[in-house]
C-alpha cells in the first residue's frame, strides 16, 4: 500500500488502533533486550501456547521497554474497559495464571507492579482513557502510574512509544500519530520554518555534544556542496548506557520520521544510520521499519506522493568506540579506518565524502517529530534555561530501580537518584554518581542538589554526554571507578594521536600503581599534568575528555589518592592489594558460612569454635566479609 | 590575500593555507614530526599545537599544519601553554622511544631529558608518514596501521610480506626516526619485514634516496 493522502494515514491508524487497543483482552509482554535477557522470550511463548491450546480469546503482543528493567520481565494486561495492569517479574509459569485475570478473574496484586487508567498522545496532545468511567475504583492496592514514583517525574518525549507499541506494527506508530507530522512538514512547511521551529525549540543534542540542533541543520542547509548527508548516529558505546537501544528497538520510526524531517528541512535526499552490529534485535527492528517506511511510501522517490525524495541505508558498526566521534563514524562509513579527523572544517560544510553532513544521535532523531508536531513552544516549555526539553538517562549501578528515565531538564540528582531511583540499595550511603560515560566524570555527595541540565553537568567537571548515570555507594574506591574508565578509554583509543595514544596508557599505568600500593608523592600532579595534555592537545573529543574521570575524582575525591598513596591503604575497601583480611576471635561464633563461602580454603576452625583465616591463602576476594552476620571478618 | 598575525608579525598568506604554511613562508619555525610537505596533514603528533585567537575572540590550541589561517587571525607558536604542551608531549614521546637520537634531540630542546613514566623501547612513534608515502606518492597501499589504541602499529597486511610494495623505500626515506629502514637487502620496521628486495632494487632505492652512510652524515 502507498500512503498518499491523509486518508490513507487514517485507513493504517484505524488498523493501528484495533491493534493497540482491541475488542479482546490483550496481553503484553516486554520485549526490548532486557527483557529477552531475563526471560521474556519464553514467556512470551508459554503465553502463546496456553492461548492456542486453550482457544482462549486473547491477543499475545509484544512491545519494547517501558523502561522499569529492574523488575524485568514484564507483562501487562489490558482488556477491554478495565485498568490495564502491570506485572512484574514474570515467569512462564506465572504469566499463564495471568490469563485467568484477563478472562475477567480479579487481578493478581502481589504480582502486579503498576496500574495504568488511560494513556496519553503526545504527539496529538490527547489522552485516551482505557476504562468507561474514571471515577471507577477499585485495584486501590495497586499503584497507579501517574503517581508511582518511578514514572511519576518524568516526562516522555524520545520514549513516548516505547512499551507501548510493537515497533514492527507501523500501523501502531501511525495510531499514536507517526507520519502526520511528517504529512504536516511535507505539505504545509518550508525547510526554513522546519528549521526555525527546531532552533527556536532550544533542542540540543542527546549525544553528548550538547550543540544546538536547529543551528547545525542551519549551517548544513546552507554549505556549498551536493548531495548532502543526513546521518544517524546509533553507535551507543559508553558503559551502562543504553538508551538508543531502546529507542531503535521500541520505536525505530520515530527515528525515521526524525530524519526525514531533517534531510528536507536540509535539503538531503540519501541517509545514513550507523549502528553498533553489537545491536542485533535493532538492527532487526530497523530493518523490519525501514523496509515498511519504504512499501507505504514514507522513504523512496515520492514520499507521501509529495514528491521530495529520500532513502536511508543502515551501516553496521564493527565494535569500536571511537567511530561513535562524528568524524570516526564517517571514515568508517566511506570503508576507511575509524578515526577521526581535526574538526577545523566542520561536518556540516565538509563531512562524509567531503559533502556537507548532518549527524544527529538516535535520541536527537526522535524528539524532531515530537517537536514539529506540538511546537518549539511546547517543548522550550520544559527544561530549564539552555536546555531544553527532557533527556533520556540510564540509571544504573548501585540503585534500587535500574532503568531509563526520561526526566525534564534541571531535575535534581537527589530526586533522579532518591525518587525515581528508588535510593541505594541495603541501606548503604549514597557515594558518587558518574555521568557522561568515560568522558563525564564523578558528582560527589555534597552536590547532590545539583539540577542535570548541560551547563551544571560541565561545571560540576562532568558532563551530560549521551546519558549514562551511574551510581556508586560507600563501598566503591574512586581510584578504582577512574581506573576502570581510563582502562576503557585506553582499550578504545584509536591511537593516532600522541596526547591520547601515549597519555591515557600512561594514566592508566600511573592509577594501577596507585591502587597496588606503589603510589609515589608527585603522581597526582603527574596524571593532573598529562590532563592538561590531553585536554589541550588530544586531536578529537575522545582524547580531550578522557582525563575527566581522573581529574574529578581527584577533585571531589583527593583525600581517597592520599590515602592509597601516602596510607597505602584503600578506605573502601576495594583494591585488593591495600587491603587484608582476617577474623576477630571474640566476635566469631564458629557458624562456619565464610568457610563454605570462601573459594580458597583460606579459613579453618572447629564448629562451634572461633575460626582463623590464613592470610597467606586469601585472594581478597571478599565472600567472608560479605557473608558474616557477626561483624568477626575484619578487612583493613 | 588574507592578513594574520603571527607571534605579533602581521604576515600575508593565501587562502586555504595552513597556518604551519603560512608560518613557513615567513620564517617563523614551529616544530612538527608527523607532517611532511610533500604528503597530505595528519595532526597526530601535536608538536606543532599553536595557541590562536579568532577574529570572534575564541581562544584555543589547534594543530597548526590542519588549521586554515583566516582573516584577522591572531597566532601564537611559542607561548607558556603552547611549551608546556609540547614538553609533555616531547617526554610521552621520549618515554616510548628513549633510544631514538631524533626524539631525544627534540625532547632535549623543549628541556626534556629524562622522562617520568617507565621506559618502553620503541622506535616507531607511528606518525604514519610512511603509510601517507605509501598512499599518496608511490601509491602502492603496501603497509598501514593496524589495530588500535596501544596496539596500533605499522605493518602490512596480516603481518606478511607486503603484496603490492613496490620497494621505493619512500618509507624508510621518510620515517623521522629511522624505525624503518633497509637492511640486509630488507625493507622492516623491527622484526616485521615489509619486503625483499634484490640488490638492483637496493642499488635504486640509494640512488633515489642516498645510501644509509650519507643519511647517518646528514643526521
Amino acid at each position: 500500500m502507498k500512503i498518499k493522502t491523509r486518508e490513507d494515514l487514517d485507513a493504517l491508524k484505524r488498523q493501528g488502533l484495533e491493534s493497540l487497543y482491541p475488542d479482546n483482552p490483550k496481553i503484553t509482554v516486554g520485549m526490548a533486550t532486557c527483557g529477552i535477557a531475563t526471560g521474556a522470550r519464553k514467556v512470551f511463548d508459554a503465553l502463546s501456547e496456553e492461548v492456542e491450546k486453550k482457544k482462549l480469546d486473547v491477543v499475545v503482543a509484544r512491545t519494547g521497554c517501558i523502561g522499569f528493567c529492574q523488575k524485568e520481565p514484564l507483562v501487562d494486561i489490558l482488556s477491554p474497559g478495565r485498568e490495564r495492569i502491570y506485572y512484574k517479574e514474570m515467569s512462564p509459569e506465572k504469566a499463564v495464571q495471568l490469563l485467568d485475570q484477563s478472562m475477567g478473574a480479579k487481578p493478581k496484586e502481589d504480582w502486579a507492579l503498576f496500574r495504568m487508567e488511560g494513556e496519553e498522545n503526545l504527539i496529538t496532545n490527547e489522552a485516551i482513557s482505557y476504562v468507561e468511567n474514571h471515577a471507577r475504583a477499585g485495584d486501590n492496592a495497586i499503584p497507579l502510574y501517574k503517581e508511582f514514583p518511578f514514572f511519576k517525574k518524568q516526562v516522555k518525549v524520545a520514549l513516548r512509544n516505547c512499551g507501548f507499541i510493537d515497533s514492527e506494527r507501523i500501523e501502531e506508530y501511525i495510531a499514536k500519530g507517526g507520519y502526520y507530522t511528517l504529512l504536516k512538514v511535507l505539505t504545509e512547511m518550508e525547510p526554513e520554518e522546519v528549521i526555525e521551529e527546531v532552533k527556536r525549540s532550544g533542542l540540543r543534542g542527546r549525544g553528548g555534544g550538547g550543540f544546538p540542533t536547529g543551528v547545525k541543520w542551519a549551517s548544513c542547509r546552507h554549505a556549498k556542496g551536493e548531495p548532502k548527508y543526513v546521518i544517524c548516529n546509533a553507535d551507543e558505546g559508553d558503559p551502562g548506557a543504553y538508551m538508543d537501544r531502546s529507542i531503535l528497538e521500541g520505536d525505530p520510526h520515530s527515528i525515521i520520521e526524525g530524519m526525514i524531517i531533517g534531510a528536507f528541512a536540509i535539503g538531503s535526499h540519501e541517509g545514513f544510520i550507523y549502528v553498533r552490529n553489537e545491536y542485533p534485535l535493532a538492527i532487526e527492528k530497523l530493518k523490519i521499519a525501514l523496509t515498511q517506511a519504504e512499501e507505504y511510501c514514507l522513504l523512496g522517490e515520492d514520499i507521501l506522493g509529495t514528491g521530495f525524495r529520500f532513502n536511508i541505508t543502515i551501516n553496521r558498526g564493527g565494535g569500536a568506540f571511537v567511530c561513535g566521534e562524528s568524524t570516526a563514524l564517517m571514515a568508517s562509513l566511506e570503508g576507511k579506518v575509524g578515526e577521526p579527523r581535526a574538526k577545523y572544517i566542520h561536518t556540516v560544510e565538509r563531512g562524509l565524502w567531503d559533502r556537507p553532513s548532518n549527524l544527529n544521535n538516535v535520541e536527537t532523531w526522535a524528539n524532531v517529530p515530537a517537536i514539529a508536531a506540538r511546537g518549539a513552544d511546547w517543548f522550550s516549555s520544559i527544561g530549564t534555561e539552555n536546555s531544553k526539553g527532557a533527556k533520556v538517562f540510564s540509571l544504573v549501578g548501585n540503585i534500587n530501580n535500574t532503568g531509563l528515565v526520561e526526566i525534564p531538564m534541571g531535575i535534581s540528582l537527589r530526586e533522579i537518584i532518591n525518587d525515581i531511583g528508588g535510593g541505594i540499595p541495603g541501606d548503604k550511603m549514597f557515594k558518587a554518581v558518574q555521568t557522561g560515560g568515560p568522558s563525564g566524570g564523578c558528582i560527589p555527595e555534597q552536590l547532590i542538589d545539583l539540577p542535570v541540565d548541560f551547563d551544571q553537568l560541565t561545571e560540576a567537571g562532568s558532563m551530560m554526554g549521551s546519558g549514562g548515570m551511574i551510581v556508586m555507594d560507600e563501598n566503591t574506591c574512586m581510584v578504582d571507578v577512574a581506573k576502570y574508565f581510563v582502562d576503557f578509554l585506553q582499550e578504545e583509543s584509536c591511537g593516532k594521536c600522541v596526547p591520547c595514544r601515549e597519555g591515557i596508557k600512561r594514566m592508566h599505568e600511573i592509577l594501577e600503581d596507585i591502587s597496588t600500593g606503589k603510589g609515589r608523592e608527585g603522581d597526582i600532579e603527574l596524571l593532573e599534568e598529562i590532563g592538561f595534555i590531553l585536554k589541550e592537545g588530544a586531536l578529537c573529543a575522545l582524547g580531550s575528555t578522557a582525563a575527566n574521570p581522573v581529574l574529578s575524582t581527584i577533585k571531589y575525591f583527593r583525600q581517597e589518592y592520599d590515602a592509597h598513596i601516602r596510607g597505602k591503604r584503600c578506605p573502601a575497601g576495594v583494591c585488593s592489594e591495600l587491603i587484608t583480611y582476617s577474623i576477630d576471635p571474640e566476635q566469631c561464633t564458629g557458624c562456619g558460612r565464610c568457610v563454605k563461602a570462601c573459594p580458597a580454603e583460606a579459613i579453618v576452625g572447629e564448629k562451634k569454635q572461633p575460626h582463623s583465616l590464613d592470610p597467606e591463602k586469601c585472594i581478597k576476594c571478599g565472600s567472608c566479609f560479605e557473608v558474616c552476620k557477626f561483624d568477626a571478618v575484619i578487612r583493613q | 590575500m588574507i592578513t594574520l598575525t603571527i607571534d605579533e608579525r602581521e604576515i600575508g598568506a593565501e587562502e586555504g593555507w595552513t597556518v604551519l604554511k603560512a608560518a613557513q613562508n615567513v620564517g617563523i619555525e614551529i616544530p612538527t614530526l608527523c607532517y611532511h610537505e610533500a604528503l597530505s596533514p595528519s595532526g597526530a603528533c601535536r608538536i606543532c599545537s599553536v595557541e590562536v585567537i579568532t577574529k570572534k575572540g575564541r581562544n584555543r590550541v589547534v594543530a597548526s599544519c590542519l588549521y586554515p589561517v583566516e582573516e584577522g587571525l591572531s597566532v601564537q607558536t611559542n607561548s607558556e601553554k603552547i611549551q608546556r604542551l609540547r614538553r609533555g608531549l616531547m617526554e610521552l614521546l621520549l618515554a616510548r622511544c628513549p633510544s631514538s637520537e631524533k626524539i631525544k634531540d627534540m625532547a632535549r630542546q623543549m628541556g626534556v631529558i629524562v622522562p617520568r613514566f617507565r621506559l618502553e623501547q620503541e622506535e616507531c612513534i607511528l606518525c604514519g608518514l610512511c603509510v601517507r608515502v605509501c598512499q599518496e606518492i608511490s601509491e602502492a597501499r603496501a603497509i598501514s596501521t593496524v589495530n588500535r589504541g596501544t596496539k596500533k602499529e605499522i605493518a602490512a597486511p596480516f603481518y606478511d610480506l607486503a603484496e603490492t610494495c613496490i620497494g621505493c623505500g619512500g618509507c624508510a626515506y621518510v620515517c623521522p626516526t629511522g624505525a624503518i629502514r633497509i637492511e640486509d637487502n630488507k625493507i622492516r620496521l623491527g622484526d616485521k619485514i615489509f619486503k625483499e628486495l634484490s640488490p638492483e632494487e637496493v642499488k635504486k632505492v640509494e640512488e633515489k634516496f642516498g645510501t644509509k652512510e650519507k643519511a647517518a652524515e646528514k643526521g
